[in-house]
């Protein structure tokens, strides 16, 4: 049974196409990478995959079951998180506060109460897993952009996915920062679902089991990362000579 | 050596009581690509902003072509030529894209950057020219961001991480039209993330640390020592091109 599938997808804005019959079929367990020339579509993909967006036509799967037009709580309920390009976090809250949130989240509507302890013991790993304990009372308007990134991560993992979007994860971090970020990634456990958008291909290249790459919102190529990098269409498209 | 064309001496600046930028002097000479470095947090986009005056220096001096622009309303400076690509897209998300472009031209200096030009550089903005700002990708914002600053005609650019987002050939992309930018007389202070985008276009590199420079060096020299970038930007060693 496929962690995600999507089946034919397509969305259009008015007489724009953004995705047309893109199909994508993810294993449990996998990380998979979705590249593409800006514009491409990726984010929109995303977005249907994770409830944001309707399809335009098409239908989504997560674990056999079919999600589409499903709300994104509805889908985090269900194992799926995801991250944004643009981080969506509480500024005025500490670090600590926002994955407090995130996690509290769990317990809603339970007629008992979680117990203080297992909360804390829950938001302690969390931010254990993501490097930010040692900052936990920081207020995250007063965070380098890096910490921001990584608490997005910690957000996403307070929804104890079985399935992780991560939309550009490494975008706007120094090279210092974007190499701590994958190693996080990278030790996230085997048996969660990746899926990663991303432009730094040395990050691509690390994590991904496999790479779809879309241009004008149709599926290019899919392979592994081996295939896609001898890849010549690709290479034409979106890569260019190496910098 | 000729005056430079931007120059900042002794520039302090605070958010509230959050003291940023510390005496900071450097100077950027007409045709130049400098490019400023540094990890998160550090002062790089403070820096821009307070030659644009957003804020205006509490203490030290701006100066452009010789003349002290610190304190000018932040229209002001713009119209003595200096244009900036801003970290974050900043784009009008209600507007088109060619509205975008168009009211960035509307108090252009005159210049050879027209929107067909623009569109010419970007192809893709002409494709999505009917499109609402914020319906853009982030790739697309960028793109969008750099052509608001380009119809303004400026004589400085000021950019602030203008590769964030984009894919690896518009990255190059991007790097190519700099150096036209440069070739056509454009001087260019460039704030980056990516090291080999910077290295690979700038003339200078200027490394920034608690909100001062602690290296200026060319990027060969950046190359030539591993050293450096282990100090100032934690990481290894760049590999030479």
């Amino acid at each position: 049974m496929a962690a995600v599938r999507a089946s034919r997808i397509s969305k259009s804005y008015g007489a724009f196409v953004a995705l047309k019959d893109v199909d994508l079929l993810v294993a449990p367990g996998e990380r998979r990478a979705i590249i593409g020339p800006n514009g491409a579509g990726k984010t929109t993909l995303f977005s249907i995959i994770a409830g944001q967006k309707q399809p335009t036509s098409g239908t989504i799967s997560i674990n056999g079951s079919e999600t589409t037009g499903a709300r994104p709580d509805q889908l985090w309920a269900r194992g799926l998180s995801r991250t944004f390009q643009r981080n969506q976090l509480f500024q005025n809250l500490t670090v600590w506060e926002n994955v407090e949130l995130a996690c509290s989240a769990h317990y809603r509507g339970f007629s008992t109460s979680v117990s203080r302890d297992a909360l804390e013991e829950e938001i302690g790993g969390i931010l254990e897993r993501v490097n930010l304990l040692g900052s936990h009372d920081v207020r995250v308007a007063n965070m380098a952009y890096g910490g921001q990134r990584q608490l997005e991560l910690a957000l996403a993992l307070a929804g104890r996915p079985k399935i992780l979007l991560l939309d550009e994860p490494t975008a706007g971090m120094s090279p210092a920062e974007t190499q701590a970020m994958l190693k996080m990634m990278i030790a996230l456990p085997r048996d969660m679902t990746i899926l990663i958008v991303e432009h730094d291909m040395d990050v691509v290249f690390s994590l991904a089991d496999r790479v779809m790459v879309l241009n004008l919102g149709e599926v290019l190529a899919d392979g592994t990362v081996q295939e896609i990098q001898n890849d010549k269409n690709v290479s034409e498209i979106y890569m260019g000579k190496a910098l | 050596m000729s005056e430079p064309l931007l120059s900042l001496k002794g520039v302090n600046t605070y958010y509230g009581e959050s003291h940023i930028l510390h005496d900071l002097s450097f100077d950027l000479y007409k045709g130049e690509i400098v490019g400023i470095l540094g990890r998160n947090g550090v002062g790089k986009t403070t820096t821009l902003q307070s030659i644009l005056g957003i804020p205006a220096p509490r203490t030290g001096e701006v100066r452009l072509s010789g003349e002290p622009i610190s304190g000018l309303p932040t229209h002001s400076i713009v119209a003595r030529g200096v244009g900036w690509v801003p970290q974050g897209h900043r784009i009008f998300p209600t507007l088109t894209v060619v509205e975008n472009i168009e009211l960035a031209a509307a108090r252009a200096r005159p210049g050879s950057w027209s929107v067909e030009k623009v569109y010419d550089a970007f192809p893709r903005l002409h494709v999505r020219r009917d499109a609402h700002g914020g319906s853009l990708s982030g790739g697309e914002q960028q793109m969008l961001a750099i052509a608001r600053a380009l119809v303004q005609n400026p004589d400085i650019f000021l950019m602030d991480e203008p590769s964030e987002g984009l894919s690896p050939l518009i990255v190059q992309e991007v790097g190519a039209l700099i150096r036209r930018l440069n070739a056509e007389g454009g001087t260019i202070l460039l704030v980056e993330q990516n090291l080999a985008f910077a290295l690979s276009i700038a003339d200078r590199i200027l490394i920034m640390a608690k909100g001062a420079i602690v290296y200026s060096g060319t990027p060969d020299d950046i190359r030539n020592d591993p050293d450096i970038t282990h100090r100032f930007l934690g990481m290894g060693a760049v590999a030479a091109e």
